[in-house]
């Protein structure tokens, strides 16, 4: 085990050592295609994308008369960053009271980025609450109550255990009632694959609904970062149950590339609005699709 | 959906020369399928790339046996090398000076905390006297969230709330453990990134000071390619004993683990299949690799289909049956029984072979799900009385419930027919030979 060890770091370093390489100029060659495949597996992109992308790029090469590898890496940037939509602001103008209804996984930082969502928000002087519609998860209303505080945004509670949608109800008409314009709507984590946790979620989204005109006005999903192809089956189940109409990624100031968020836009078409950067309330930016192109060719872990 | 390694390498093979020994061709062919499997799976790219050299040693030359189809024959191989790759499950350290230490270690929102609990109801349940510590004083109410769980399955703990540093947490809820009688002190921290230095001094800290029989990193079972990389820096940095996979009750493939495992050569203990605080279970290579592989997994579907009949339901069905007192409410457990079964299209998925079978079955269970939860929604619009004397809903009240199910009265009326049928035959049964229940569904 040891042996294999160094063997993976040694691969480690030779392998970003021909991109560094490569991107020195040298012709393109057999290994280039390596290396180009081996990065985007790396950094999640998985086997349907990365063969795609390989396919497109070497019909690049052919037709724009590429030779050095440098040209290739900047030709391939460009290719990602065509996959990836700019994010559009969320929808939350143009009436009284916009709801944002929040989904994911367990542990992928639902919590935490409404959090910072409501930070922002409110920085932008918008008048937000946020509803405490994890009923399950110990102590979740807790957490969500801190972050709150942090926030300086009110939190709409119900009991542990008790009915997510009846939270929901509940918080709507505190919205109302207390003039708000922005609605944030936490929930439990919940494995796509679980169908009746399925299907609560989309009880809580059918009370908005029924309580709102045209509620939720944005349901966000929240991918944690780290996540490997399940990242797209998540997707495509939320967005079966509930619609969602954009993504927030979690944890992207882990070694972790993301790389799973091409498929998804490919597949989806959903734009994503931020990436987690941290666990401070300041760390969710804008998703910036050249930033996050580029992230995918730097060495995220100096080891 | 995957196309499981079998049905891939079928393909393959169908193509090439069948009889004899495995020559070089057939193995090169057939491993490129093996690795897009791997890859997947979220296996890492470097160790699946071992592996498939691993794999091609033991392969080439080998007899294809009589039994077997060459496309069999690599299954075989590659399953075999998959399983010893994974290890024999770990098994905690608990012999030696009590109290023992286990110390839950990982990312941010892998289920180290759930875990904690998990581990430490088994161990109760093992005889051992556990007590939780809560050393995460990071995350906003990660405290709360320990003591919740604690108090639930009444399990001592000990909690300093969140000022205190960490370390001094740990050894000072060890000592209050230790004076209580504890044998086994189960140390929850908070989730960290591996590239963390300053969190990473935090855990060698602790390491240092409560000097744990077993470190144990709690994964996520969706991990991307990074697993690698998060495992070695934990491993590197704290030194593991051991692995726990969680969220195994989801649909990854879970490959991650062999990454994991690989690069830190140490056990994968246990695995986290659901949200409830007894379901952890100890880690099963095969089934691991079936999973991995995709190649259907028959050992799961009749743990599955064992657990979702809950014993103790069963007999307080039979006893109301045979008072003659089945009603609305316990037809609908009955059907949510089913439910949790997984849908018909999961079940397949774990029947080897099935995978061509898959695109028909979705549509057929569409339907099916769409059905069960008609039937759920009117249910559930019916009062508890109505539920346990469906005779009460008059023509009035079944268009109240149609209006709350979003049904019609019509479908209120084909269910409370059937009900009534099932009713009738229960009462048959009942008087006589009594089946089982989840048959009679079939
Ligand atoms: N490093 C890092 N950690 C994060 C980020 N977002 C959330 N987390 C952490 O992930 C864990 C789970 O987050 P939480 O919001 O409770 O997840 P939820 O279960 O989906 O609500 C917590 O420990 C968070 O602090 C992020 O962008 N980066
Ligand atoms: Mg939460």
């Amino acid at each position: 085990m040891a042996s294999l060890r160094k063997g993976l770091s040694r691969t480690r370093q030779s392998f970003f050592g021909r991109i560094a390489q490569a991107l020195g100029a040298t012709e393109i060659n057999d290994d280039t295609w390596d290396d180009v495949e081996e990065l985007l597996i790396q950094a999640d992109v998985g086997v349907p994308t990365t063969m795609q992308l390989i396919g497109q790029m070497q019909g690049r090469v052919r037709r724009e008369g590429i030779t050095r590898s440098d040209q290739l890496i900047e030709a391939l940037k460009d290719e990602l960053r065509g996959l990836l939509k700019a994010p559009t602001p969320l929808n939350l103008s143009g009436r009284v009271l916009s709801v944002v209804l929040v989904a994911g996984v367990n542990g992928s930082g639902k919590t935490t980025s409404i959090g910072k969502m409501a930070y922002r928000m409110k920085l932008n002087n918008r008048r937000v609450m946020i509803a405490a519609g994890d009923t399950f998860r110990a102590a979740a209303i807790d957490q969500l109550k801190l972050w709150g505080e942090r926030a300086d945004v009110p939190v709409i509670a119900g009991m542990p255990n008790s009915d997510p949608a009846a939270v929901v109800y509940d918080a709507v008409s505190a919205a109302h009632a207390r003039k708000m314009e922005v609605l944030i709507v936490d929930t439990a984590g919940r494995l796509h694959s679980n169908f009746n946790l399925m299907a609560e979620l989309v009880k809580v989204r059918d009370v908005l609904r029924k309580v709102v005109p045209d509620a939720p006005h944005e349901t966000l999903l929240v991918l944690d970062g780290t996540t490997g192809q399940n990242a797209l089956t998540q997707a495509k189940k939320f967005q079966e149950a509930i619609d969602i109409t954009g993504v927030v990624v979690t944890k992207l100031d882990s070694t972790a590339k993301g790389g799973m968020l091409f498929a998804i836009q490919q597949e989806l078409d959903l734009p994503i609005h931020y990436i987690g950067i941290g666990e401070s309330i300041y760390d969710l930016v804008f998703f910036n699709p050249a930033t996050f192109v580029d992230s995918l060719f730097e060495n995220g872990n100096e080891e | 959906m995957f196309e499981s390694l079998s049905d891939r390498l079928q393909n393959v093979f169908d193509q090439l020369s069948r009889k004899g020994k495995l020559t070089e061709t057939d193995v090169d062919t057939a491993l490129r399928e093996v690795r897009l499997a791997l890859l997947e799976a979220d296996v890492n790219l470097k160790v699946a790339k071992d592996f498939i050299r691993r794999v091609k040693e033991r392969a080439i030359g080998v007899e294809v046996q009589k039994s077997l189809k060459p496309s069999q024959q690599v299954i075989k191989i590659v399953h075999e090398e998959l399983i010893d790759t994974l290890g024999a499950p770990g098994r905690l350290n608990l012999d030696g000076p009590t109290p023992r230490v286990i110390m839950l270690v990982g990312l941010q929102g892998s289920g180290k905390t759930t875990t904690a609990a998990k581990l430490a109801l088994s161990l109760r349940q093992d005889g051992r006297r556990p007590w939780l510590v809560a050393g995460d004083t990071y995350r906003p109410a990660a405290v709360d969230q320990l003591v919740t769980l604690a108090k639930q399955l009444n399990l001592p703990y000990y909690e300093e709330g969140t000022e205190a540093s960490p370390p001094d947490i740990c050894e000072r809820g060890l000592q209050a453990a230790k004076e209580a009688g504890a044998t086994v002190v189960l140390l929850d921290t908070a989730g960290r990134l591996q590239i963390d230095d300053d969190m990473m001094h935090e855990l060698q800290a602790i390491r240092d000071r409560t000097k744990p029989a077993d470190i144990l990193l709690v994964a996520d079972a969706m991990t991307g390619q990074e697993a690698v990389r998060i495992a070695d820096g934990f491993n590197q940095q704290v030194g593991l004993t051991g692995l726990i996979l969680t969220k195994v009750d989801g649909d990854a493939r879970g490959g991650a683990a062999i990454s994991m495992r690989e690069v830190t050569g140490v056990p994968i203990k246990y695995m986290g299949i659901g949200e409830k605080l007894d379901a952890l279970e100890l880690f099963h290579p095969d089934r691991l690799a079936s999973r991995i592989l995709g190649m259907g997994d028959m050992l799961t579907l009749i743990e599955r289909a064992e657990q979702a009949f809950d014993e103790r339901e069963a007999e307080e069905l039979q006893r109301k049956l045979l008072k003659n007192q089945f009603t609305l409410e316990d037809f609908l457990k009955q059907l949510q029984q089913i439910k949790r079964l997984g849908s018909i299209g999961q079940i397949l998925d774990m029947l080897p072979g099935m995978g061509r079978l898959r695109q028909q079955v979705d549509i057929d269970n569409e339907s099916a799900q769409a059905q069960l939860k008609k039937v759920e929604a009117i249910i559930y619009s019916m009062t508890p009385a109505e539920r346990r004397n469906p005779k009460r809903l008059n023509a009035s009240r079944k268009r109240r419930v149609a209006a709350g199910s979003g049904t019609t009265v019509q479908d209120i009326n084909v269910l409370l027919k059937q009900f009534r049928e099932m009713q009738r035959m229960m009462k048959m049964v009942g008087r006589g030979q009594m089946p089982k229940i989840p048959g009679m569904f079939r």
